[in-house]
């Protein structure tokens, strides 16, 4: 059909587009810093893996990409374990405030991270949680529970109530039926919430950087001292980005198909 | 269909609000505490009242017209971001694949800028955006356009509304694509046999569907863009002069820079306080539109 | 309006295999103008492949399509005139329910005030005049149905009415309504209606014309009543009545069959072809009689009471059969005989009824 010709060209141009700055960096990564500086070129004239190595060899950086990926990881578990039952709570209840408190936890995804960053670095401080993974892994609570609460209630509600009904009738206690038959109903709704809890987990900076010093210092703080202690070192820099791309990519190729399937988040 | 009133139901809430309260009511407090007291050196501080509120919410002070002029480019770039990412994201959403080996691939593509970590977007624009060494500022002085990002105020403005759109419309998009595919195929079957064209199916069909997904996905946009921090600090500093000195910008530079917590506390809380209210407005409205619907 | 032939219409969803599984193999079939027929057929049975042919949904495999004698095989459904009604209510959330009906027209062009009329015209039909400016959306189920019946009804020129298990989702008391309503309009509009189901009552009280499919099959074409009386493959026998119909493996030779070493005396005389692996002989329970004696002794294993008739689960050496048990016969302790008259016995070969010679 003609229209889907047209769509096919627009996806295709949009996603050169959106590749393009991507694919520059890249080329960086395999570039040496004086050919990246001594102009524009569009491939690599001396490929060299030589960055690669390096940041896979040196325990500085493997250890930022092993502690970016625990307090993402633990994050992403305590995100999606304490929503659950609030989303279902919320869908399934009306209950006093419920409407009031679901705005409340929304409100917790406009904090400006920037200002908050000192009183957090306070209450860490304080609790001796600083410079761990937990401090970060909580410090991403703020926005990732409500955030994973709002798309588990939609998943919640795409399960119809007569099954709560029949498994009550049925004699199951609730835990038994929330976790032998209810979880494995909203699967989907696991997988895209817990991709998104990790996306924004992973991405964010100025938190994580703020609450670690040196024991657990996550990957982007890794690359802000590289650059501060030798100078703008920009194709290690490019490597960099190009690694930290890969963790999410795996992330999304699993929860493809929840995707695809297809969800109509609810509440609102 | 009306849902059983259980207040037992709140047992099921209190986990999530026990994390969220720890991580956001001790550090709110902390910024009201800030907001209300001056500092002469360190941890030396004193009563200060409303002081910094007024002088925030008067534009006559030099705090309250620099919070002015940051509230101001903050709304614009909102609405630019917004006006160009949704339609944009819901457009390419129509365009995916619905079936095939394509999807997953499409899919993992389009997501790849959602999943770079922040600093890094800057790194990668820092020099994409160069006239010399960078495809994005070359192609366009190529062309003919006077662009520099450190000079020109037009330009740089530009090059923040690029790289957001480039950084998240996926969002956009993949909400939306997920939003189309709940729709059951009967719905456009049907819409075939009564002759639809491809605009009817979309207004009458598949944005009402999307509807609950686009609230979310706006929503999540405007938070995101009004906070809007990383990508003029790494990118343009805030430059050229103070034109692309959002909110957070100067927040940060108040708060870290120039150790001015009051102002940057009380800053902080005018400005969540709009945000809020934004929001609730938003949500407010959609709401209402919905229940209105169900009556 | 019109009659729709189906020429050698066959379909594989994977044509180009070697030995294609065929989901649904070659058929021809007439449907009439104005006549209402069923589809019936358990899940997987091909009926609703079949119903996306007629769509436009999917493109048969082989064979043509033809509206009142014009090839549509490869027309898209917009240019088919049909109109269909879907297992779950479709309807635009965001339009009034006149809006809705009024879609179709507004989308062929149609002038502004006919349309108004045409949909009142059907909206009263459909006894939705009350509701017309109402927002769809918040309907029942079974006004919604209604609706998408009512979009495919308002074009005066609509060839067929397709409906795809429409009372699925449809409250129980209401289904003998909404079902009601359909043969209404199926009579004062004498338009072709085809109904693809899975409950033989729906399909039965429907349709004036059934096919019965099973794995991509058509085994048999009738009428209702002949579907009952002369079930021409055992799985229809199964599938329609209640309880279905009994069927026993028999030694079968001129007009006896031999059962568990019983006779049961056939009313024609049968040749069974070499070769046939499994021969059977049925008949209905509702017209096998249990009685204190009779032609063939049974043993009783219980007599249910339902109400309108008693039926009997007997047992005759390894086989289980249901028969009637007639109001003024009382049967007490295990021993009973049954009695069928033979005309309603039928022979069955490898599932397949085979028709005897008459008796002279």
């Amino acid at each position: 059909m003609h229209a889907s010709r047209l769509s096919r060209v627009f996806l295709i141009v949009y996603l050169i587009v959106l590749m393009l700055p991507i694919y520059w960096l890249i080329n960086m990564s395999l570039k040496t810093n004086t050919d990246i500086v001594s102009g524009l070129g569009f491939y690599p004239k001396h490929p060299t893996f030589a960055k690669y190595l390096f940041i896979l060899t040196d325990p500085t950086w493997q250890h930022g990409f092993g502690v970016s990926l625990t307090f993402v990881a633990i994050n992403t578990l305590i995100s999606v374990t304490v929503a659950l039952p609030a989303a279902y709570a919320f869908n399934r209840y009306a209950f006093v405030g419920d409407k009031h408190l679901f705005f409340w936890l929304l409100s917790n995804q406009m904090a400006p991270a920037a200002v908050y960053a000192m009183p957090f670095f306070n209450l860490y401080y304080a609790l001796g949680l600083f410079d761990t993974v937990w401090a970060v892994a909580l410090a991403h609570c703020v926005f990732n529970v409500p955030l994973a609460v709002w798309i588990l209630e939609g998943f919640v509600g795409g399960v119809p109530r007569e099954i709560d009904e029949t498994a009550a009738i049925d004699g199951y206690s609730f835990p038994h039926f929330f976790i032998k038959i209810f979880l494995p109903l909203i699967a989907n709704g696991i997988g895209v919430t817990a991709f998104f809890c990790f996306m924004f987990s992973w991405v964010e900076q100025l938190l994580a950087m703020t609450l670690t010093s040196s024991h657990a210092l996550p990957i982007p703080a890794v690359m802000t001292q590289a650059y501060a202690l030798e100078g703008m070192d920009w194709s290690l820099l490019a490597a960099a980005g190009v690694l930290t791309m890969i963790p999410g990519a795996i992330v999304i190729w699993f929860v493809r198909n929840h995707i695809a399937k297809g969800f109509a988040l609810g509440r609102v | 269909m009306s849902k059983p009133i259980n207040n037992r139901a709140w047992f099921f809430v209190l986990p999530v609000l026990g994390f969220v309260m720890f991580s956001a009511i001790i550090p709110m407090m902390t910024v009201v505490n800030y907001s209300v007291q001056d500092t002469m050196g360190s941890n030396q501080f004193f009563w200060n009242g409303d002081q910094w509120f007024r002088d925030l919410l008067n534009p006559t002070t030099e705090i309250g017209a620099r919070f002015a002029g940051a509230l101001g480019r903050n709304l614009t770039f909102s609405l630019v971001a917004l006006l160009i990412e949704v339609p944009l994201g819901i457009g390419m959403a129509l365009c995916l694949p619905r079936q095939g080996w394509t999807v997953g691939f499409v899919l993992v593509l389009i997501a790849l800028p959602m999943l770079i970590p922040w600093n890094v977007v800057g790194t990668i624009w820092q020099i994409f955006a160069r006239a010399d060494i960078g495809l994005f500022g070359a192609t366009l002085v190529g062309m003919g356009i006077p662009y520099n990002v450190t000079q020109d105020p037009t330009s740089a403005w530009v090059t923040i509304v690029v790289i957001d759109a480039w950084h998240w419309t996926p969002l956009v998009i993949l909400l939306s694509y997920a939003g189309l595919r709940a729709i059951p195929d009967a719905y456009y079957q049907a819409a075939r046999i009564d002759s639809a064209s491809r605009w009817a199916i979309f207004t009458n069909v598949e944005l009402p569907k999307l509807h609950k997904v686009l609230v979310i996905a706006v929503l999540l946009r405007f938070m995101q863009t009004f906070m809007i921090y990383t990508e003029p600090f790494v990118v343009t500093g805030g430059g050229p002069g103070s034109s692309t000195t959002f909110l957070a910008i100067d927040l940060v530079k108040i708060a870290l820079g120039q150790v001015d917590l009051g102002n940057a506390a009380a800053m902080s809380l005018v400005y969540n306080l709009i945000t809020l209210t934004i929001c609730w407005i938003f949500y407010t409205i959609m709401t209402q539109m919905d229940k209105r619907g169900a009556e | 309006m019109a009659r729709v032939e189906l020429d050698h219409i066959a379909h594989s969803y994977a044509p180009k295999a070697a030995e294609p599984a065929y989901a649904l193999h070659p058929l021809d079939v007439v449907w009439e103008e104005g006549s209402a027929c069923a589809l019936l057929g358990p899940s997987g049975c091909g009926k609703t492949t079949l119903l996306n042919i007629i769509s436009g949904l999917i493109a048969p495999s082989r064979g043509r399509l033809l509206f009142n004698g014009q090839d549509v095989t490869r027309l898209p459904t917009e240019k088919r005139n049909i109109a269909q009604v879907f297992q779950f209510p479709v309807i635009y959330d965001t339009m009034t329910v006149a809006g809705n009906l009024a879609f179709p027209l507004r989308n062929r062009g149609m002038e502004k005030r006919a349309i108004e009329v045409r949909v009142a015209e059907i909206a009263e039909l459909l006894d939705l005049t009350r509701d017309l400016n109402k927002p769809a959306r918040n309907l029942t189920a079974d006004a919604k149905q209604k609706i998408s019946l009512g979009r495919g009804l308002v074009r005066s020129d609509v060839a067929a009415v397709l409906f795809d298990e429409p009372l699925t989702v449809i409250d129980p008391a209401l289904k003998w309504e909404l079902r009601s309503k359909l043969k209404e309009v199926h009579r004062a509009l004498n338009v072709l209606m085809i109904y693809v189901t899975h409950d033989q009552v729906e399909a039965l009280t429907f349709a004036d014309q059934v096919m019965v499919m099973r794995d991509g099959e058509v085994l048999q074409r009738a009428t209702p009543a002949e579907l009952f009386e002369t079930p021409e493959h055992t799985f229809v026998g199964y599938f329609i009545g209640s309880p279905g119909m009994n069927f026993l493996e028999a030694d079968v030779a001129g007009h006896q069959a031999k059962v568990a070493g019983t006779v049961f005396e056939l009313g024609r005389s049968y040749t069974v072809p070499a070769g046939s692996t499994k021969v059977q002989i049925g008949f209905r329970p509702d017209y096998a009689r249990t009685a204190p004696s009779g032609d063939i002794p049974v043993k009783v294993r219980r007599i249910e009471d339902l109400g309108r008739r008693r039926l009997a689960r007997l047992a005759l050496g390894p086989h289980e059969i249901y028969a009637t048990v007639p109001h003024d016969v009382t049967i007490d302790g295990e021993d009973a005989a049954l009695t069928i008259p033979p005309n309603r016995l039928f022979v069955y070969v490898d599932g397949r009824r085979i028709i005897g010679e008459d008796r002279r």
